[in-house]
């Protein structure tokens, strides 16, 4: 088992070696530099600033002096926000991405399945018409478009929320982000519970059950909901991806100081260094999900280990 | 069991609600009589006066920091942490006399010496400070006692006391510097010689600051707190101000600016600014090398009263000279056609098209490179009919992300024709015909005239502003007549102010010090 995992781990470091050099390259392969402006600076200024950054030395040279921060744990400094590390810009920005991703998760399920479950009941009710029109709805419209339209009626015209992140100190500037973040989502899911609690319910086992006189809550908590949890289940993982990329764009509307905001401004701006970071930061993320779960299969299923 | 169901339901919704509106009482904005919301539309580069950059970062500095000399609400020129100050009959030695009650946020005095540190540190190459050039003009400086410091210029320098409202050339404090190293800019860190004090930045989010009670006009500053918060899209400023969050907004969105007119029209403030929208010609390539017919004719043909009225549509005013007007002790010189009617512009760019060689069978083919944006967008597409239609130029728009637009404009390879524009850092011609000189970084078309750089000079070296202001004046018309560039509008200041702020004050620098500024109680 020891050997197993230390064997996967070693695996992992190829592909993060090969993320951060071929991350490294398309950055600065984007054309423009951190520092050009419509105000152009001088030559003997950009001179000034490119040496201060090191971004007149060659390419190879700037990735060895890179690699060798990235050995001492160092992502460097931020080319745009100058006062500021990459690390620290990372700090503060992943925690508060987490923490929205994973309420607008927990929303989804809470109301995706709960929903879905009540229109699978009452198939073909009026009740049933108008949850899978709200999910149709939710489904096609973007985020993009949601956000504000939210904002507008929620903030604007009702001020019951805050329009902004920064409009408000208490926990009501969480709401708006995490539905519609969450939007689509839940309209996913209930539609994925629906068709599959329906599918459940016509099974013979169902029938058996309900056979012996179970009632219908019991019904559905002991019996139907398991099996039908499965597809969804298996969601969760396009799930998290949606709500990682959506994030990006709620970050920006909302004016969010989440790590997709640093993302986008920071590949706008160029500056490297952030990017860069943050590609390292998720790509290290992911592999580690990864390989937690290639190591927890490995102890459920000692076949995967032999292999 | 149904019933009870029923019952259950209902009162899970009557909780759901509950729970909305509790949030609803906590979310709504916040209208304390002490609190300023400002909106800006991106992150300052650094707090740091010689690591910042953009007009965003000079925003916040002005509330942060004082120069010498500083402005009014109005947009005039009075004393900052200097009360007064004397110019040599000469125009060449400058003598400042500090407040004796300039003071640091810690309680220091600010010093004469915090000056001469502060320009110091400015032009040090380990800086790396954007604006290092900045005051190339200055000779030397000297600190003749605690309260007194001598500027020398190289050359008569009118726009010395311009310069030195701009935060490059704030003082510095050495013992702050020394203390926290590069990174002193920072809430809790950083010491400040203006009104108020940094106490928080969230990056992407808001800079809060709050009344530094050491200033030495603290008694004339009415808003306890500021916060600038980062909002990079228009629309959500304009949904932010709507809900009363923000009270003061850095623009107005152009799709909603005839509405925002109509709803809001008391609360906005429209005035011109020192800003020229312009297009570029790649003058080391042809087609516009050595073809001043070429370049006049695309000029001519531009309707600009059309664009400004119908496609850019805030307010802004049609450009004909290359300085806005507004600036200082100059009267710009207008392009020569700048008095006939289009139709009579349409005629003479027509055969100035023939004459540089073009036809109906032989049309230009042109590309017109622009930055991502709807702004942009839809005027390229109006000047690419407006050439069509009247010389039958063949344009091809390309749209490029701003740092890729740079960088081939920099290049100066592939461009032909691109958009571009600048901003006055100082209220004097200079700032605008400076950049046109002969190896100026920011002369992007790359024009490179002996008679206009001959006449530059001779305005720098005059001590006589009226005698330096016709030399100017001639250089201005001497360029124009060589057509490097097409001027396109004169940009607007947009913004929204809210009924509460009092004191604000429109002006051509579209500077805003949140200190001249008051809330009114109760509202």
């Amino acid at each position: 088992m020891l050997r197993y995992t230390l064997l996967r781990l070693l695996g992992a470091i190829p592909t993060l070696l090969l993320v951060i050099v071929l991350a490294f390259l398309m950055v600065h392969a984007a054309p423009g530099g951190p520092f050009d402006d419509e105000r152009a600076l001088p030559a003997d200024v950009a001179a000034n600033i490119e040496a201060a950054y090191h971004l007149d030395e060659p390419l190879a040279q700037q990735l060895g002096r890179y690699m060798s921060g990235l050995l001492r744990g160092d992502l460097g400094p931020s080319y745009r926000y100058r006062d500021y590390t990459v690390a620290e810009l990372i700090a503060t920005g992943f925690p508060l991405s987490l923490q929205i991703g994973l309420l607008a998760i927990l929303l989804a399920l809470l109301v995706g399945i709960s929903s879905g479950t009540v229109a699978a009941l009452r198939q073909g009710s009026m009740l049933d018409r108008i949850v899978m029109s709200f999910a149709m709805t939710g489904i096609s419209i973007p985020v993009f478009v949601v956000a504000p339209v939210l904002v507008l009626l929620l903030a604007v015209k009702l001020h019951w929320l805050p329009a902004g992140w920064s409009g408000s100190p208490g926990a009501a500037k969480y709401v708006l982000p995490v539905i519609t973040l969450a939007l689509p989502q839940i309209a996913y899911i209930a539609r994925l519970t629906r068709a599959s609690m329906i599918e459940v319910l016509g099974q013979d086992f169902i029938r058996t059950a309900r056979a012996q006189g179970l009632a219908t809550k019991t019904l559905i908590r002991v019996h139907a909901l398991k099996p039908t949890m499965l597809p969804v289940l298996s969601y969760l993982g396009p799930a998290i991806a949606a709500i990682l990329t959506g994030s990006v764009v709620v970050e920006e509307v909302f004016g969010i100081p989440g790590l997709g905001q640093f993302f986008v401004r920071g590949a706008l701006n160029r500056d490297y260094t952030l990017v860069l970071g943050i590609v390292i930061f998720y790509a290290t993320l992911i592999i580690t999900l990864n390989l937690l779960v290639d190591i927890l299969y490995g102890v459920i299923d000692p076949r995967v280990r032999q292999r | 069991m149904l019933r009870n169901m029923r019952i259950r339901r209902r009162l899970f919704l009557v909780l759901v609600l509950a729970t909305v509106s509790a949030c609803g009482g906590s979310g709504g904005p916040e209208l304390s009589s002490s609190v300023l919301n400002r909106g800006i539309s991106s992150d300052p580069e650094s707090l740091d006066a010689h690591k910042a950059r953009s007009l965003q970062a000079a925003d916040v500095l002005r509330d942060l920091g004082e120069g010498l000399v500083s402005f009014t609400a109005m947009g005039e020129m009075t004393g900052g942490t200097a009360e007064r100050w004397d110019v040599s009959e000469d125009g060449l030695t400058y003598t400042f006399h500090l407040r004796p009650d300039a003071k640091w946020s810690n309680g220091d005095a600010v010093t004469a010496a915090h000056f001469v540190f502060g320009v110091e540190r400015l032009v040090d190459p380990d800086t790396a400070a954007f604006y290092a050039q900045f005051v190339s003009e200055i000779n030397e400086l000297e600190a003749v006692d605690e309260r007194t410091l001598i500027i020398r210029l190289a050359r008569p320098t009118p726009y010395l006391l311009s310069l030195l409202t701009h935060p490059a050339t704030f003082p510095m404090h050495p013992g702050s510097l020394s203390e926290h190293g590069d990174r002193f800019a920072r809430p809790g860190s950083m010491l400040s010689n203006g009104a108020y004090i940094l106490t928080g930045w969230i990056p992407g989010s808001v800079i809060t600051l709050q009344r530094n009670e050491h200033y030495w006009n603290n008694a004339n500053t009415a808003i306890d707190e500021v916060r600038h918060h980062v909002v990079t899209q228009e629309m959500t400023e304009l949904a932010r101000y709507r809900a009363g969050e923000i009270d003061v907004t850095g623009s107005v969105p152009p799709d909603s600016f005839e509405q925002v007119k109509k709803e809001l029209g008391d609360q906005l403030h429209v005035a011109p600014y020192l800003n020229l929208y312009y297009y570029g010609y790649n003058l080391s390539k042809p087609p516009f090398k050595d073809s001043p017919e070429l370049r006049q004719a695309l000029s001519m043909a531009i309707d600009r009263e059309l664009l400004v009225e119908k496609v850019s549509g805030r307010g802004e005013t049609p450009a004909y000279s290359w300085v806005p007007p507004g600036i200082n002790n100059y009267e710009p010189t207008v392009l020569s056609y700048a008095g006939l009617t289009q139709d009579k512009r349409n005629q003479i760019a027509q055969s100035l098209y023939k004459e540089a060689g073009y036809s109906a069978d032989k049309p230009l083919i042109l590309e017109l490179r622009y930055n991502t944006s709807d702004t942009h967008r839809r005027l390229a597409l109006a000047i690419q009919s407006m050439w069509r239609d009247v010389l039958g130029v063949e344009v091809t728009l390309i749209n490029e992300e701003f740092q890729v637009l740079l960088a081939n404009i920099q290049a100066r390879e592939v461009t032909q024709v691109f958009r571009s524009s600048w901003v006055g850092d100082y209220n004097d011609a200079h700032t605008f015909l400076s950049i046109l000189q002969s190896g100026n970084a920011a002369n992007v078309p790359g024009y490179s005239s002996e008679k206009y750089d001959a006449l530059m000079q001779s305005a720098a070296e005059q001590i006589d502003l009226d005698r330096r202001r016709l030399y100017l004046e001639e250089a201005e018309r001497e360029m124009l007549a060589d057509h490097p560039a097409i001027p396109i509008y004169f940009y607007v200041s947009k913004h929204l102010v809210s009924p509460r702020v009092e004191g604000w004050g429109d002006n051509v620098l579209d500077y805003h010090y949140s200190q001249h500024l008051s809330l009114k109680a109760g509202e």
